[in-house]
Formats: structure tokens, sequence, C-alpha cells
């Protein structure tokens, strides 16, 4: 590639932890007709753990079967640790995968597996048994090198398969949907045990997932994928209160969301008529619209209150941000429930609520009349 | 009653190949291996009999004579030998060509691949004889092969390659390529590609991860494809008899001379028992694998 870009590049990689330590810029991957990965640039820094979020045919996969050097872009550059990564072929790469099937050489022993990367670095025979004696302990394998992948369970294949390509000592760890066939007792267990043999070895890691559960718990930051695009960038906590747009917001948790337009706008809020609601919210200024424009407010449903009675009118004497309705189902989920309230307008918002007392009766049952509130901050205020 | 049915059922299924194997494998196995036992007699039949009566008493006659005499005469050692040689030299040559024409269908796109196992299967259209023959045409001093080289000066006098043991090498190998094809095929395209692609990440070059991974996962197919090519290479008739050498033969000729020529039933019985015999090695390592891929599978 050009010179300009990646001297540069290679300058910011070394100055610290916190610049990019993979830069991918302006990638782009076609097949045939299909844009499948679509002029995205993302930075991902040193010893983070970057989640890729998408659902299916978002171009997730094929972002990090790039990163892996198994699919070879159409355009724009990978840089990894300031290396242009164009012409290196996957077995040149500092890079190390965990394949979604893990993909264990069924002819080979558990040892021999996690071998067979050292090997190929023409190590000797005594740092090689080392080695993987050492990251078999750490995945907690130890015990199980001398069996074949079919006689272990799935999650010892998990593990197996971690250690295979923790064992070379990846600049960065590719895995996609590590926790994808795993029960899930054993995901959540499995989860905090990623994130703690990441921070233990200081490895790079970038997950591809479509569980957004998934991605919350691992990822320190997210990248969600749309349609080949690079949908939002952030925490887990900017994307799921702060989200960029309808799509991320509604693809990140489950949401209420209204369409409407701003009718009135302050300093520091702005009001807006939404016809399906039935009432005016006033939100938290969040987002640059002029009066008139269309918008979209989104509430989470556990930002919702619900009560039997209107609430008290705030301090400025407002009654904004309250809706009366009818609760039409309770599902039960143990540690909390999901109410369905029917607005005047027939429309049915989500809200939950912790059940905090055991054995109570519930607090609210079915067809009963109830008014629904929220804070001036919850609603986010969304342009496309 | 309905699991009475389906036991019956199941019954009728695995008996029919059982009946068939009894009647038309072990029966006659049976028939040539007592024959073998036997002595030849101007007689119809041409051997002694099992059981023969003397002045009121039945006698059981076994004679080993005919496996004595296969360990007198040189011509059938050899000819056993020479056959293992051809078949041994056949198998390997069809392994060779075969691995990578199978990898590479089980590569292809599916709609080639049917296109492509169309054509490995194709030859069967026309009669084994008839194509075995075309092969005379083609190697024979002025056919096709030797005219071509002659008429481009690449040679000035015509090959012998008629009746010489690359004739029979050439003959066996295009007629049993596709027993070596089609089982690898089946094995190859089973792989998962995905193990490949782990092979590469962990830094193995191409070369290297066909050779640790996808040789050692195909050796079912190899040992099964090697199988089918050597078992009937080795006593094979009409090749050899057709395209080969006149002053060595293999020991499917011996047997049919034996039989057709001699008269000499308990030798041409006794050369299909060891046949078999230098056989059953091979068979059972092929069912040892087999059951090993049996067990990979579950």
């Amino acid at each position: 590639m050009n010179a300009l870009p990646q001297s540069n590049a290679t300058g910011t990689a070394a100055a610290g932890t916190d610049s990019a330590y993979v830069r991918i810029t302006n990638l782009t991957k076609r097949f045939g007709d299909f844009v499948a990965v679509d002029n995205v640039s993302l930075d991902i820094r040193r010893g983070e753990i970057f989640c890729l979020l998408g659902g299916s045919g978002s171009g997730k996969t094929t972002l990090l079967r790039m990163l892996a050097g198994f699919e070879s872009p159409s355009a724009g550059s990978i840089l990894i640790d300031g290396f242009d990564m164009s012409a290196i072929p996957p077995y040149e790469r500092p890079v190390n995968m965990m394949f979604q099937s893990y993909a264990l050489f069924p002819h080979m022993s558990v040892e021999k597996n996690v071998a067979f990367g050292l090997e190929q670095e023409g190590l000797s025979r005594d740092a090689i048994r080392r080695q993987v004696g050492e990251i078999l302990d750490i995945v907690k394998m130890g015990a199980y090198g001398a069996r074949k992948p079919h006689q272990l369970s799935g999650g010892q294949r998990q593990r197996v398969a971690l250690a295979r390509a923790l064992v070379k000592r990846p600049k960065l760890l590719l895995l996609d949907e590590p926790l994808a066939a795993l029960d899930k007792k054993l995901r959540e267990h499995t989860q905090f045990e990623l994130l703690n043999i990441q921070q233990r070895l200081g490895v790079t890691f970038v997950v591809v997932t479509h569980d957004q559960e998934e991605a919350m718990t691992l990822g320190q930051r997210l990248g969600v994928m749309n349609h080949g695009r690079i949908a939002q960038v952030g925490t887990p906590s900017d994307i799921y209160e702060s989200p960029a747009t309808r799509f991320v917001a509604d693809f990140i948790g489950s949401v209420n969301m209204f369409e409407g337009k701003v009718s009135d706008e302050g300093t520091d809020f702005v009001r807006i008529t939404c016809g399906e609601l039935g009432c005016e919210v006033r939100a938290e200024r969040t987002v640059t619209c002029a009066r008139g424009a269309t918008v979209w407010t989104a509430i989470r449903p556990e930002k919702i209150t619900i009560g039997r009675q209107p609430p008290a009118t705030d301090p400025a004497g407002t009654e904004e941000n309250a809706v009366p309705g009818t609760v039409r189902e309770i599902a039960y989920m143990g540690d909390m429930s999901i109410y369905l309230v029917q607005i005047e307008s027939g429309k049915l918002l989500r809200v939950t609520l912790p059940n905090t007392t055991r054995g109570a009766d519930r607090p609210l049952s079915r067809e009963e009349r109830v008014w629904l509130s929220w804070h001036g901050s919850s609603p986010v205020v969304l342009t496309e | 009653m309905a699991q009475l049915s389906r036991a019956a059922g199941r019954r009728l299924v695995a008996g029919v190949p059982t009946l068939w194997l009894l009647v038309l494998f072990l029966v006659p196995f049976l028939i040539v291996f007592r024959i073998s036992f036997s002595e030849v007699r101007l007689a119809i039949p041409p051997y002694t009999p099992l059981i023969s009566f003397h002045h009121g008493t039945a006698a059981l006659e076994v004679h080993a004579s005919a496996y004595s005499f296969l360990f007198t005469d040189p011509l059938y050692v050899s000819s056993y030998l020479y056959s293992l040689k051809v078949a041994a030299v056949s198998t390997l040559c069809c392994l060779a060509l075969g691995y990578p024409m199978a990898y590479a269908i089980a590569r292809s796109a599916a709609a080639t691949r049917a296109v492509l196992l169309m054509l490995i299967v194709l030859p069967f259209w026309t009669s084994f004889l008839l194509r075995v023959y075309a092969w005379i045409g083609l190697l024979k001093n002025n056919g096709v092969i030797n005219n071509v080289l002659l008429y481009l000066g690449v040679i000035h006098h015509p090959l012998a390659l008629l009746q010489t043991d690359f004739a029979v090498y050439i003959g066996i190998v295009y007629s049993y390529l596709p027993f070596m094809i089609l089982p690898l095929y089946a094995n190859l395209e089973k792989h998962d590609p995905a193990l490949l692609e782990a092979a590469a990440d962990l830094g193995a070059r191409p070369w290297r991860a066909f050779l640790s991974i996808t040789v050692p996962q195909s050796l079912p197919g190899i040992v099964a494809g090697s199988l089918l090519v050597f078992i009937p290479a080795v006593g094979e008739y009409v090749i050899p008899t057709l395209l080969g050498r006149t002053d060595q033969i293999m020991i499917g000729r011996v047997l049919s001379d034996e039989f057709f020529e001699n008269r000499d039933w308990p030798v041409a019985s006794a050369v299909a028992i060891l046949i078999l015999l230098l056989l059953v090695v091979p068979i059972m390592l092929f069912q040892r694998v087999q059951r090993r891929e049996l067990e990979g599978a579950k």
C-alpha cells in the first residue's frame, strides 16, 4: 500500500496502548455483486476485547476472515501492529483464530492438536512439550492430553481450541462465535474464564458474535455491524444507553420506539410530539435536530416505571412523560417480570420490573389500569 | 406386532445378501477347496472323489500333491511374485493418478462435481474387453502411438510397447482407476475445509497442511481404493493375456491354463486357494481400517 499512511500508523502504534493496534482502513469485500463488507474503518486497541456484533449476513464473519487472511480484501487495508497484512498469507500472520466449529484435528490427540502450531515454528521437542503443558493447565485440560477430540465434551473441545490458538502467543486472537456451541450454564462460566485468560495473557481479542448478551459481557468495546457497515462503535453501556441509530437501539436489548416530531426545543431539552404515544415526550437534548424534524424516541423497558396512580407532577409542574394504559400480558421470568401494557393508541409498550420480594403476589394483574412514566433522561432521541 | 414385522423385515434385508454370499461364494469356495485336495484322473469329473469305496469300506482320500507340486515347479512361484509386483506397481500408479483427481473433484463446485464424476464412470458404458482391445490398437508396432511418434520424427524405429510390463500397467491402471478415485472421492468430499484453514492459521504452509491433515484423514479412502485395485489386479487375466509378456505370465493365466489346457483341476484349485490366502492379509487390513473409520465417525 502507499507509504505515507503506513508509516504514520507505525508511528502511532508504537506510541501507546490507546492507539490503534489493529487499524482497518476503508476495508471492502465483494463476492460478485454482493458487498459483504462495505468500506469499514476501525481501530482496535492493544490488549482489549473487541466484539463485532451483528446478525447473519452483516459481514462480521467476512471481516474476521480477512483479519485471519482467509479472504483477501477487495479494497482497503489491514495493519496489525503497524505492519500491512495485505500480502501476508494466513500461515505467516501473527494472528490465530478459534473457529466456531473449533476445527480440532480429529485424528490427533489433544496434545498433538495444541502442539501442531508450535511444530510449524520448528521448536525443540522439549520446548513444545513444556509450552503445551503450560497452556493446557491454563485452560484446565492438563489431564486430557491423550484424548482424541471425539472423546471430549463440547466445553472441553472449546478449551482445547482456545489453547491451540493461544499457545502460538498471537498478537491478535480471533474468536468466531466462541460460546455458540455451549449450553447456557456453561456459557456463563466460560465467558468469565475467557475474560480471565485474556487478562492473564494480555492478548488482544476480536470476538465475532450474533449474541448481544455474549458481546456485552465479553467485549470492552463493541462494533455493531449491519449490511456490511459498522453502525456504531462504543463500550457496551455506550451502545446500550446511547444507541446512535434505530437499528442499534433495536438490535441491542429490547426497546420501545415511537416516531414523532420535534415540537419545542430548549438549550438542554427537546419536546417531541408522538402520535402513537398520545402525549408529548420531554427528553434531554443529545442530538441536533431542528423544530419540525421527524425523530424517533427510544425508551428501554426497564427505564419505565409502572404504577396504579398517575405520577406526581415533577417540580416544574409539567405532566410530561406519563401515559395511562392497560396491562395485557405478564411474563414471569424469575428475576424479573415483563409487562406488555397497551396505551390508548393501541400500541403495546414493554416494561420490565425486577421481582424484589420473594413469594409476594405480583404487584399488578392483567387487565389492570396503570400509569407508565419515565424520567426525562431516559428517552433517547434518534434522527436516523 | 409392528415390532415383530420390523424385526422380520430387518432379518429379510440382512438375509438376502447373506444367502447370496453363502450360495455363490462359500459353497463354490468349499467345492474348490475340496478339489484342491484330490488328484487328477481321466474321468468325469477329472479328479479323485473325496470318499472312495473299496470292498465295502469307505475311505477318506485327501491328497496334498497339488500343493506340493506348486512348489516344485518354479513357474508357479514366479507367477505369484510377478502378479504381486504387477498389482503393487499398478496400485501405486492408480493412487498417484487418482488422488489428485479425486481431490480436485471433491474441491470443485457442486455442479461441476456431478459432471466430473460422470466422466470417471463413463468408460464403464463400453465393454471392458473392447476397451482393452482398443489399447492393442494404440500400443502395437504399427499402432496409433508409434505412427504418431514416427510421423513427428521423435523416433525412427517403432517402440516395442505391446507385450511388455508397461502395456500391462497401462491396461490395469486405465481399467481400475475409477475404483481408486471413487472411494477416495467419497472420503475427501467429507473433509471439513475449516481444518485446512485451522492448519494454515497455526502456521502450516499448504503442502504441510495437506500432508499432516488431509492425507492422514483420507487414509481409509486410500486403503479402500488401493485394495479395490490391488485385489482384482493380482488375479487379472484378460489384460496381461491381451497386452502382456509371453515369457512371464500372471497367476490368473496360470489358473486358467491349468483348468482348460491341462485339465488339471486339483492343481488349478490349489492355485486358486493360494491366491485367496495371499489376498486374505490385505482384505483383513481393509476391514480393520474400515472398522476404525466407523468408530471414529461416532
